[in-house]
């Protein structure tokens, strides 16, 4: 009898795990229950549908040709519980849904503002499509904008609302943005970048409260009494996995569903992937939380073979990779950077690794290198983190040497000399490398 | 831009033609479709970038619209002669 695979949630981890269940089994039954009614669509696409790079309807990456060539059932509704004893998904109609595995990729979800007057209308914040939707609208009026908050959101929310024309006021709680994964010249290259777009930064200001008028936002109150009007705040102050449905059917949860190398929860006929799992680094054996697209990938993808076949496969956590683009510059985030927390964000944000800002005690070679600026995080004997802005010429050759633990303590002299030529001495260590391994 | 550069830029798209093919590097791919989205030749490139394919659609013209509007900059051009193992690494799929 065929078997049949409940997936709740509609991401990437859900999708990748989909696509590997039905190339594993061709015959299994498979329900994808999301309660998001546009079903899957690129989140981190929104971006660029703020900057109005992108219409909308191109965010969805899936024909419905695509959905019938994997034979998906969808449901568009919430998943409200699961009891594991009896095999069965509870949805919010209370209809019951009976699988043989199950598999959590329920995504993470903003965390809301602390503050009063945080649930006045005009308080925004940048999860999903509707949210990018409800921004869009609201700047087509909006005069001036409050954006509090920190990592790859709050500047996709700031970029996407100057690219609209709305005044933009950025409060920072400390002196410089992402004080956790970037450099000081790193956080100064952003600023300097979101000055020159207008936008506005307060540095060292808190958001106090938000003032209201008729039930909408109409200014806000910092820290040492200053008022800005404004009609919109925006609220990007990191993300938590979504793990009640979990925690609610007794599976061992910690910040996300914790999971084996399988991706498999306490239960064994319950698998996790994406934002919501949180699995162990081998290297280190520290339980990680990420937020990176191609970790929902790569975990759903390995669910899904272990929900199809017996659990065998192994998830294997490589150095978080992320590109992204800060202030119009490309940027690309490898292994581990920086360190401590982030003043402006409760935790994880969107886009980011928690192993970026495990870094202790390490020699660092920074360089401005033509439009490239490079930041290398050396360890006993190979690079463990880099960020290159700019000119992305190296980030490829970074990644692999990363990636592959490659020897590098031959070239640290080199690396460390003043005015080293970094790029060159990189690229041909990754030439060498590269000729041995062919 | 002056007729030399144009020369050379041109020169530089027809050299493509003959001897690459946009590849991509599939573990930077947010799938966005920018790059679909940009194609004059309406190739969607992001399905290629998901299946960790190079384009080697007949359509392509390899004009590179495509490399230089991804955001993520995860797109080049490639000799279509390399080895396997000479393309980027994918990871995720």
């Amino acid at each position: 009898m065929a078997r049949r695979h409940i997936l709740i949630g509609g991401g990437p981890g859900a999708i990748a795990a989909a696509e590997a269940i039905r190339g594993a089994d061709d015959g299994a039954e498979i329900v994808l229950v999301g309660a998001d009614p546009h079903g899957y669509y690129s989140r981190p696409g929104l971006a660029y549908y703020l900057t109005n790079e992108m219409p909308e309807e191109r965010l969805f990456p899936f024909t419905p040709d695509d959905v019938l060539s994997l034979s998906l059932n969808t449901v568009t509704e919430r998943a409200v519980g699961i009891d594991p004893a009896a095999h069965t998904v509870t949805l919010e109609s209370g209809r019951q849904l009976a699988y043989d595995r199950l598999l959590i990729a329920t995504g993470s979800r903003a965390i809301s503002a602390r503050v009063p007057g945080a649930e006045l209308d005009g308080v925004v914040k940048l999860d999903g499509m509707d949210d990018a939707r409800d921004i869009v609208r609201r700047s087509r009026k909006a005069k001036a904008a409050v954006v509090v908050g920190g990592g790859i959101t709050a500047l996709e929310i700031v970029e996407g609302l100057r690219a609209r024309r709305v005044h933009v006021h950025y409060f920072m709680r400390k002196d410089r943005y992402w004080g956790n994964v970037l450099s000081e010249a790193e956080s100064r290259i952003v600023q300097q970048r979101l000055l020159r777009e207008g936008v506005e930064i307060h540095t060292f200001t808190e958001l106090a409260r938000i003032l209201g008028k008729d039930g909408r936002v109409a200014a806000v109150e910092t820290g040492d009494g200053t008022r800005i009007p404004c009609d919109l705040v925006a609220v990007a102050v990191g993300v938590r996995p979504q793990i009640e449905l979990a925690q609610t059917a007794g599976l061992e949860c910690a910040r996300g569903v914790l999971v084996d190398q399988c991706l498999r929860s306490s239960d064994p006929d319950i698998f996790a992937a994406g934002d919501v799992a949180e699995v162990a680094d081998p290297h280190t054996g520290h339980r990680v939380v990420e937020v990176l697209w191609s970790s929902a990938v790569a975990k759903g993808r390995v669910a899904g073979l272990n929900m199809a076949e017996e659990p065998a496969h192994v998830y294997e956590q490589g150095p978080p990779l992320n590109v992204t683009r800060l202030a119009g510059l490309y940027t690309t985030i490898i292994g581990t950077v920086g360190s401590g927390d982030d003043a402006d964000l409760e935790g994880i944000s969107r886009g980011d690794s928690q192993i970026w800002s495990e870094l202790r005690g390490r020699a660092i070679v920074e360089a401005q290198r033509g439009d490239a600026h490079i930041r290398l995080a050396l360890g006993k004997d190979t690079i463990v983190g880099a960020v290159v802005m700019g000119d992305q010429t190296i980030s490829f050759p970074l990644q692999e040497l990363i990636e592959g633990r490659v020897d590098v303590s031959g070239i640290v002299p080199a690396l460390e000399a003043p005015e080293a030529p970094v790029v060159e001495v990189i690229d041909r260590l990754w030439g060498d490398w590269r000729a041995g391994r062919a | 831009m002056c007729a030399v550069d144009w020369f050379r830029q041109d020169k530089a798209k027809y050299a493509n033609l003959a001897t690459a093919w946009v590849t991509p590097e599939p573990h930077r791919c947010v799938q966005c479709g920018i790059c679909s989205f940009n194609c004059p030749m309406g190739i969607d490139v992001r399905r290629h970038v998901w299946r960790s394919e190079p384009v080697g659609d007949s359509q392509c013209l390899t004009c590179g619209e495509c490399v230089k509007r991804c955001p993520r900059g995860l797109l080049r051009f490639e000799p279509i002669t390399a080895a396997p193992s000479a393309r980027p690494k994918t990871r995720a799929r």
